[in-house]
Formats: C-alpha cells, sequence, structure tokens
C-alpha cells in the first residue's frame, strides 16, 4: 500500500478551482520533488494534505496509509504522521519554544495511545536534535519563532521533524529566503532525516535545492495538475529550458 | 427621573436597610456622623447608570437594579460552610485573614505569632475604638463616587494592617472574602493597610464563595498607604460565584521612591467593578497595575482605574488583557492625569481583548489629561480574535482546537501576569487561569 495517494484531487479556494485532477504516488523510502511556476497549485497541495481551512475539495481523494486523510483534522493527521514544513513558519510570542515542543509532541504521543515523554527524556531528546542542527540553546528559550531569521526559522521546522519523527514530511518551499549557507545546514538537517520508513514531498520553484536533497522522483506541476513526472534529470531539464514549455502544454 | 426612581424603588429599600442596620454599625459620634453623609449622598445619587461617565459602561440600574439587604452576622453553620470553601481555596505560606460574610472570622484566621512589625486590628475594633486620626484615614475615600459612599455609610467590617517602618514581612498577608450562602444580601467591608518606611509585604485579597452561594453583593473597599521608599505587591483574585455582584475601590497613596506592583485577576462574579484610585504622592515611585480578565456567559467586569500623576519624576505601567467567551464584557477605563508640576512622568497604559466569540464585547476607554510638558505618556487598545494562522501551525503540530486556543490563550495573557514577583503567586495565578481554560471543556 502506498505512503500517501492523491487521486483526481480538485480544490477551490473561494470560487476558483487551483487543483483541477491532481493525482500524487508516494510510498515508503521515496523522495518527490515537486516543481513549477508560481500559481501552479504546490502550496495548496501541501496545505490540502495538512489539512488548512479555507480549502475545498471538490473532488478526488487523499489516502495516507490507506486512511481518508481529508475526514481527519489537522491534528490527527500530524498524529498519523504527517509533517508539513511551512514555507513561512509563524511567530508565537509569549509561547516558549520548550513548552510548545513538548505540548505537541506529547498530543501527538496521547493520541496514538503512547505514553507521554517525561521531561529528562525530552530535553535530551530536544538537545540532541538542537545540537545536529545546529540550534542554540538560547532560541529554544524564545518564544516560538519570535526574532528568529530565516534560516532559523527553517531548522526549528527540521528540529520539529527529526523531534516528532512523522512518516510523510513535506517542505514547502524550505529554499525560500535561505542563503547558500543556511540553506546546506537545513539541507543536510533533511537528508539526515531519510529513512526507507519515511517518504518525503520536496516542494520548490527552484532547482537549486535538489543539489542538497536529491530526489528519487520528479514532478512538474502546471495550472492545478502533474503534467510531467520523471527522475532528478527531469530537474536539470527544467532549469536548462524553464517551465514555459509547460504552460503551454497544460 | 432618575432621583424620582431612586427614590422611589432602590433608595427606599435602601434607607430602610440603613435604618434597620445601623444598631450593627460600628462606631459613634464623629463615625457616626461620617457615616449618615456619606449615606445622604448615596441617597442624593441613587445607584450609578450609564448617563453618569463613569458609569457609562457598567450601569447598575440594569444591571443589579437594588441593594440587597445587610448579611447577617455569620452564625456556626456559615462559618462551617466558608470554612469549606477556604479549604479548596487555600493558598499555602500565606497568613490568611477570613472575613466571612462581611464580618471578621477569627476562628478560620491565623492571629498567632506576628512577624515583628506587623499589626492586626479589625475594622470594627478601629470605628469603635480607633484614634480620630486613623478613623478619619478610613474615610478618605470620599463621597463623590455613590458606591463608594454607600460603602462608607454601611460597612461594618474589614482588616486594619500596620506594618511598621523597616519591616520587610516575607509572608504574604491574604485577606478572603467568603460569602457563605445565607440568604440573598449584601456585605460592606473595608481593609486599610498602613505600610511604613522602607517597610515591604505582598497582599492578597481573594473574594470566594461558599458552596451554594448564589445571589449575594460583596461591597468592598481598601485605604493603603505606602510609605517612603517602601514596597507593596498586591494581588487580587476575583473568584465569586457567577451570580454574584462585586463592587469594590481602592485608595492607594505612595510616598516618595516607593513600589506598587499590582495585578488582579477576575474570572468570577456575574457582575464586577473594580475602581482604584493610585495617588503618587512622594517623587521617584513606580506603579505597575496589571489584570487579566477571564469571562464567559454573560460576565461582566469593569476596571476603572485612575493614576494620578500629582508630583514629579514617577512611572506607571499598566497592563490589561480580557479574554472573552459567549457574551462576556470587559471594560476598562483608564485615566491618567499628570498635574502641572509632575514634570518626568512617565505613564503608559496597554489593553488588549481577544474575542472567542461574536458576541463578546469589549470597551476600552483611555483618559489622558496632562498638564505637564516634560512627561512620556502614551497608551494603546487592541481587540480581535485568535489569529488562525497561529491556530492552524499549531494544529498542524498535533494540538487539537481547544488545546491550541488554550496555548494562545495563556501566552496572551502571559503578559500581564508575568509581573507578578511572587513565584508561588505567579503559579497559583497561572493554575487559576489554566483551570478557567480546562473548564471550556
Amino acid at each position: 500500500m502506498p505512503l500517501l495517494e492523491v487521486r483526481d484531487l480538485q480544490v477551490r479556494v473561494d470560487d476558483r478551482e487551483i487543483l483541477h485532477g491532481l493525482s500524487l504516488t508516494v510510498n515508503k523510502g521515496e523522495v518527490h520533488a515537486i516543481m513549477g511556476p508560481n500559481g501552479s497549485g504546490k502550496s495548496t497541495l501541501s496545505h490540502v494534505i495538512a489539512g488548512k481551512p479555507g480549502y475545498e475539495v471538490t473532488g478526488g481523494e487523499i489516502l495516507f496509509n490507506g486512511e481518508d486523510l481529508l475526514e481527519m483534522s489537522p491534528d490527527e493527521r500530524a498524529a498519523k504522521g504527517v509533517f508539513l514544513a511551512f514555507q513561512y513558519p509563524v511567530e508565537i510570542p509569549g509561547v516558549a519554544t520548550m513548552t510548545f515542543l513538548r505540548t505537541a509532541l506529547n498530543a501527538q504521543r496521547k493520541a496514538r495511545g503512547e505514553s507521554e515523554f517525561s521531561t529528562p527524556d525530552f530535553l535530551k531528546k530536544v538537545r540532541e536534535v538542537a545540537a545536529r542542527l545546529n540550534i542554540p540553546q538560547d532560541m529554544l528559550r524564545r518564544g516560538v519563532n519570535v526574532g528568529f531569521s530565516g534560516g532559523e526559522k527553517k531548522r526549528n521546522e527540521i528540529l520539529q521533524m527529526a523531534l516528532f519523527e512523522p512518516s510523510l514530511c513535506i517542505l514547502d518551499e524550505m529554499d525560500s529566503g535561505l542563503d547558500i549557507d543556511a540553506l546546506r545546514i537545513a539541507a543536510d538537517g533533511v537528508n539526515a532525516l531519510r529513512s526507507p520508513d519515511r517518504a518525503m514531498v520536496v516542494i520548490t520553484h527552484y532547482q537549486r535545492l535538489l543539489n542538497y536533497i536529491v530526489p528519487d522522483f520528479v514532478h512538474v506541476m502546471s495550472k492545478g495538475r502533474v503534467v510531467k513526472s520523471g527522475d532528478k534529470e527531469l530537474a536539470l531539464e527544467l532549469e536548462a529550458s524553464g517551465y514555459a514549455q509547460f504552460e503551454d502544454a497544460a | 427621573m432618575n432621583l424620582v426612581l431612586a427614590k422611589t424603588e432602590t433608595g427606599r429599600a435602601l434607607s430602610d436597610i440603613f435604618v434597620v442596620a445601623r444598631d450593627r454599625l460600628p462606631g459613634a459620634g464623629k463615625v457616626a456622623e461620617l457615616r449618615r453623609q456619606a449615606f445622604e449622598a448615596y441617597e442624593r445619587a441613587g445607584l450609578p447608570h450609564r448617563r453618569i461617565e463613569e458609569w457609562k459602561y457598567t450601569d447598575l440600574r440594569v444591571l443589579m437594579r437594588e441593594v440587597l439587604p445587610l448579611a447577617p452576622a455569620p452564625d456556626a453553620a456559615a462559618l462551617k460552610r466558608a470554612g469549606a470553601a477556604l479549604k479548596l481555596h487555600a493558598i499555602a505560606g500565606v497568613r490568611r485573614l477570613v472575613l466571612v460574610d462581611g464580618v471578621f472570622a477569627p476562628s478560620l484566621s491565623e492571629l498567632t505569632n506576628l512577624e515583628k512589625g506587623l499589626g492586626i486590628r479589625t475594622l470594627r475594633e478601629v470605628l469603635e475604638a480607633g484614634d480620630a486620626a486613623l478613623q478619619a484615614q478610613l474615610f478618605t475615600p470620599g463621597n463623590a463616587d455613590a458606591m463608594v459612599a454607600l460603602n462608607s455609610a454601611v460597612m461594618t467590617d474589614g482588616l486594619v494592617l500596620d506594618v511598621a517602618d523597616g519591616a520587610a514581612l516575607t509572608q504574604p498577608l491574604h485577606i478572603v472574602h467568603i460569602a457563605s450562602g445565607a440568604a440573598p444580601s449584601a456585605m460592606f467591608t473595608r481593609s486599610l493597610l498602613k505600610l511604613g518606611k522602607a517597610a515591604s509585604v505582598t497582599l492578597v485579597e481573594s473574594y470566594i464563595a461558599a458552596d451554594g452561594a448564589k445571589n449575594y453583593q460583596v461591597h468592598d473597599s481598601a485605604v493603603i498607604s505606602i510609605g517612603d521608599d517602601a514596597r507593596l505587591d498586591h494581588v487580587r483574585l476575583v473568584e465569586d460565584s457567577r451570580d454574584a455582584f462585586n463592587i469594590s475601590s481602592a485608595v492607594v497613596t505612595l510616598g516618595a521612591h516607593a513600589h506598587f506592583n499590582t495585578f488582579g485577576m477576575t474570572s468570577g462574579s456575574n457582575v464586577s467593578r473594580y475602581q482604584p484610585t493610585i495617588v503618587f504622592a512622594g517623587e521617584g515611585s513606580r506603579v505597575e497595575a496589571d489584570g487579566v480578565n477571564l469571562l464567559n456567559g454573560r460576565q461582566h467586569a469593569d476596571t476603572t482605574m485612575l493614576l494620578d500623576h500629582a508630583v514629579p519624576n514617577c512611572a506607571s505601567r499598566e497592563i490589561f488583557r480580557s479574554v472573552l467567551d459567549d457574551r462576556g464584557h470587559s471594560v476598562f477605563q483608564g485615566r491618567i492625569i499628570v498635574r502641572p508640576h509632575a514634570q518626568k512622568t512617565d505613564a503608559k497604559m496597554m489593553t488588549r481583548a481577544l474575542l472567542l466569540s461574536d458576541e463578546a464585547e469589549a470597551d476600552n476607554k483611555p483618559e489622558l489629561e496632562i498638564f505637564a510638558d516634560d512627561v512620556t505618556c502614551g497608551h494603546g487598545a487592541t481587540t480581535g480574535a485568535l489569529d488562525e494562522s497561529l491556530l492552524f501551525y499549531l494544529r498542524a503540530r498535533g494540538l487539537s482546537e481547544k488545546e491550541a486556543q488554550a496555548l494562545l490563550i495563556q501566552a496572551f495573557v502571559g503578559e500581564a501576569i508575568e509581573s507578578i514577583a511572587n513565584d508561588a503567586l505567579r503559579e497559583l495565578v497561572i493554575s487559576a487561569a489554566q483551570r478557567w481554560l480546562a473548564a471550556r471543556g
């Protein structure tokens, strides 16, 4: 059974159809890249998978481990192993990063019927992961993402990914706003999490990110559909020729 | 027309109460005369209503309609019920001073092993046999406000606390007002705290009800003087029953280089109004006045605060947060007066309301009256709902809708709660706020 199966998905925002019958199959252990021009529906797809309100699914389905994902609330999806690394992680003043991480981790564990982490175990785990991602301790003491640079926010997303150990990671434009050093650190963090039990969907506008996170499959989206799929060579082709050919095709 | 209304219904009923109650009111001679004057002032005005500017948002003629008869002195059964309520609201490590139905209850209070420099008397004692200066000080709130005047006229008991010069008390003092749940009735109390030079203390005031106490009215007031170089930390918790009324006031005067840190949280009572007046009488002093309202159902909570910068070089900070669910209604009227010679005044006031329902209402009325030219004064007010993008972020990380809301609400009120200096009290307030959030279900 595939980990994620998107079948003929049709999605509206307000009165505009954004996705017009999108299909995508992702198996455990695979890394998929979704590329496409602005406005092709890449972020919409990631939001709908994560359960963001404001999108109306008018057709198709999304199965996660064979279960109907669209029937689940965002928190249920998270507990089942869906993780969206946000393109623009929000700042939450007044909520300490550590409190947030522990509340979220324990909420997921509780929903799965697992025991909650004890404070010492939790701290140990966070410190380990933070050290690996080059996240200083003082960042963890601040409010969630408050005053973080773009790179720090993205690293905080990857920190959460490492802590929550989801089976499906969706990285929405992870490279936006990052310089090359920040990008490398973030990509190293992601690569460390590649595993035969985990799949990743990397959404990006630019091929550059895929030099660091090398995908098994590349899909090109245009006007709300996947118009071409291939291996990593497809990304290089796109880099050379641009998206224009697909805009015409779609 | 209002006068007619006052006289015909509530006014007359109350006149009877005053006549009936008079025998129970401590103090003769000058005290009795001051009471009579206060009562006349109340009778002239009647219950405040919306056409009186200060009461615009809290029309007691509509909300309260009448002043209930004076509560009978608590009998053994009432004290027993109060004792049970006290157990549920006990705060560890404090000295408890308990008023049941407006009467000091020595059996529920801790009066032994007083720290050096602490003096405790009851209002009744002081009104009956105190020195004239102290008695006069008890009447400093004046009769300009009808509800304060009423309180002066009918006050039956309270605490008169004295902290000697230089005494730094380590044990917080906790005045607990308990409604025992006798017949629908009103209690009238006044407490006085005199903090000597370079003295310091933490004062907690809380308002609670015994099981089953429903329709009652708390009419309380405080007269506080903070000496030069002294520091008062003050926490006020209104946890009255959901049908109760709590109409309270305070007059706080600071000497020079004094520090007053006050925090109030209102989660109980049906209608509450707290009107503190804080006066800077000496230079170089500082006030932090913070508050949190947690309201739902049809609760109404009004804080009407006056900060009087009467002298130069003083600073004040006010941070108020309201969380309003259902048809909850919060009112914050913050008035700051900077007198003509009060240069180098630094006064800031910030109120924010979080509306969890379309029917909730927050009224903010800042009033800055600045008569000096070299000052820093500012105010701000915001009202809004929880941020959907923050909620989604938290939910995408596994928090349920309620958990996500609770975390954001806690963060919202956190800034005001942070100012509580005493760690144990701050924790107590945080857990009280968490209980409120948990009770939302």
